[in-house]
């Protein structure tokens, strides 16, 4: 059973903040961070592997310095990391994110299951995941909360829904996006930090995965960003202070028209 | 040559650009800006910022939809669950049929499952001028790669400008697979769309590092345009039975319904009234509610509002509430009329699943909590207090 899991750096959010005067994103010191659904792809992937054997593949597309994930990938138990990175990426949508990232598994070529997080927490799409998926002409299962059974080159999930689950069946080799319910991802081993520290991270360019130069970067992505603003800050709110019956009672009838 | 220049000449080294760029990717030396090419995402943020000196330019060179002003129409994909038409592909016909009115155009529905056929009718009752449906048994269940293929098919054939799609499981599950195909560009979970009639272009707000930013996408030179659009945001049509419009059944070969996936099972775990995703209220709880017996005292609420009970992270890891309650970054994100957060302090993990809520109501012990400052209405109290004195009062009222 062989796993890539592809994951991405993100900003840690919980750091962000706006300023109030320029009202923009102060990014300031902002560590990035494994985008958090895809902390629970690696685990899940770890688990696949610990179970039925082969190993796991750490992938990521992004500038240099995202080479600090696959690191952290591996302490966490992933087997190699490829940093697909190239200044030809920039400006990349998700369209040729899904691209790029599906000609770098044509190169590994030899998988059985892609797993990604839902979606990262900073573009908020779950777009790339099934994008791969339709680039590379398999299946894919979206939002899986648990894998019940892999056998005879098949994987049994279950699928969220916003009402609940279904069990699903496909072949392999497939696609799985998971949700956070998945799993609880376990901590870094010391035995796996020491690994990360001297792993040798394997870098690819555009020109080693073969990518067509229209359909990667700027090139390749037909959606642009066209203006970026700060959302109208809510109003100052009603605070209500003091005994709480007459909160309660002022706070009703304000709502009054609105609740009933 | 795609990318981004600074024109050493305009720039008077203003710096606004060096604080625009959310990547840090410009300094200034010797007065002038420099883009460090490997932080540079080319987000086009510094070309906003220097509209007015205009010094630094993102120049694209991108493919083309051939024929581009043969696309013609809006088109909707219509999700249904069980053969019931889901609320929010009456909203999107409600933005569709807005947008098409400004363009001049036509409004079609696209309808695929098994047992639907009947449900064309309201489609046309809620704005739609065209619905083509197939209903075929091996469409029951939604499944990607036949869903993905028909649509795509009839994209091809008919060619509308734009197709917009739920944000939800399914809506961005097979809309993503459809761009793929169709090599096209696609906006995921737009909370406002409108039209450049100029250029015909979908104007795609979103918001952006959860919800800290907006951002509006275009795709100039792609068509069709495809969004996913976030629900319980735009505004449905009430139905009008005298709407007349061409109903379209549509027959494919055997080959578009194959499907590696197949559906073993479907399993409804939450009830209409914990769907927190469609709910019009939501009563959520927090770390304070300190148990889940006390969640009873949400529900009792939620239940005099009709309303459904949500929950922060904090509760859900607590394993006071079912993952499926869980509002904020690693869980829903949810947009009610009412929101009302008890014992929730307002983590920035919560406040991005809810802030985009009509109104929030905040209630907690300490006054300086961070979910207060987007509250539309506080009450600094004891949530033990309070939340039976809500109750209360609304039971009188509602």
């Amino acid at each position: 059973m062989n796993v890539i899991v592809c994951i991405k750096q993100v900003p840690d959010t919980t750091e962000v903040r706006i300023d109030p005067v320029t009202k923009n994103l102060v990014r300031e010191g902002v560590k990035s961070i494994i985008n958090p659904f895809d902390a629970y792809a690696i685990e899940e992937g770890v688990r696949l592997k610990e179970k039925f054997g082969g190993k796991v593949t750490a992938i990521t597309m992004g500038p240099p310095q995202a080479e600090g994930v696959l690191r952290e990938a591996i302490s966490l138990g992933c087997d190699d990391a490829i940093l697909v990175s190239d200044r030809a990426f920039a400006g990349s949508d998700t369209l040729a994110t899904g691209y790029t990232l599906s000609k770098a598994i044509a190169k590994i070529k030899d998988y059985d299951v892609i797993i990604c997080g839902k979606q990262a927490i900073d573009g908020d799409t779950a777009q790339v995941g099934p994008g791969i998926a339709a680039m590379l002409d398999i299946p894919q299962i979206t939002y899986v909360r648990k894998i019940s059974d892999v056998k005879d080159g098949e994987i049994t999930a279950e699928r969220s829904t916003e009402e609940g689950y279904e069990v699903v069946q496909t072949k392999l080799p497939c696609l799985i996006t998971v949700v956070k319910e998945i799993n609880t991802p376990r901590l870094p081993s010391l035995k796996g930090k020491m690994k990360a520290k001297s792993a040798v991270i394997q870098a690819w360019k555009a020109v080693d995965i073969e990518a067509e130069a229209d359909r990667i970067g700027l090139k390749g992505s037909p959606t642009e960003v066209w203006k970026i603003f700060t959302p109208p800050a809510r109003a100052q709110g009603m605070i209500l202070q003091g005994e709480a019956q007459g909160s309660v009672d002022q706070l009703v009838d304000s709502l009054k028209g609105l609740l009933y | 040559m795609s990318g981004i220049t600074v024109y050493k000449d305009k720039c008077i080294g203003c710096s606004l650009c060096v604080k625009a760029c959310p990547f840090e990717a410009i300094t200034v030396v010797d007065k002038k800006a420099v883009i460090d090419l490997d932080k540079c995402t080319l987000c086009s943020s510094c070309v906003e910022a220097c509209r007015k000196t205009n010094a630094i330019e993102i120049i694209r060179e991108t493919t083309r939809t051939p024929d581009i002003e043969k696309y013609k129409g809006v088109w909707v994909f219509v999700e249904q669950k069980k053969g019931v038409v889901q609320p929010v592909a009456f909203e999107l016909l409600g933005k569709a049929r807005e947008l098409a009115d400004k363009l001049g155009v036509g409004v079609a529905a696209v309808l695929l499952g098994h047992g639907v056929k009947d449900k064309a009718q309201e489609l046309i009752q809620r704005g739609a001028d065209t619905v083509y449906v197939t209903d075929d048994p091996k469409l029951e269940h939604f499944l990607d790669e036949p869903y993905a293929r028909i649509l795509a098919n009839l994209i091809r054939k008919h060619r509308p400008e734009i197709l917009l799609s739920p944000a939800t499981s399914i809506g961005r599950s097979v809309v993503s697979r459809v761009a793929v195909q169709l090599r096209v560009g696609l906006t995921a979970d737009c909370t406002a769309l409108d039209v450049n009639l100029e250029e015909r272009f979908l104007l795609q707000t979103r918001p952006a590092f959860g919800g800290n930013i907006m951002a509006t996408i275009l795709s100039r030179h792609h068509r069709p345009q495809l969004a996913t659009v976030r629900h319980k945001v735009m505004k449905e049509l009430a139905p009008d039975i005298s709407r007349k419009g061409h109903i379209e059944s549509l027959a494919f070969d055997r080959s578009f319904f194959t499907s590696r996936t197949k559906v073993l099972e479907v399993v409804d775990a939450v009830t209409a009234t914990v769907n927190i995703t469609e709910a019009n209220v939501i009563v959520s709880g927090g770390r304070a509610m300190a148990g889940a017996a006390n969640f009873k005292m949400l529900e009792d609420l939620a239940g005099v509002l009709n309303g459904a009970v949500g929950a922060s992270r904090a509760a859900i890891d607590e394993g006071w509430m079912p993952y499926a309650h869980q509002v904020g970054q690693t869980g829903k994100t949810v947009c009610p009329k009412v929101y009302i957060a008890c014992g929730i302090s307002g983590q920035i993990q919560h406040l991005v699943g809810m802030q985009s809520s009509d109104i929030i109501i905040a209630i907690n012990r300490d006054p300086s909590a961070p979910i207060f400052s987007v509250a539309n209405y506080g009450i600094v109290g004891d949530i033990f207090e309070v939340v039976p004195l809500l109750t209360k009062k609304f039971k009188q009222v509602v």
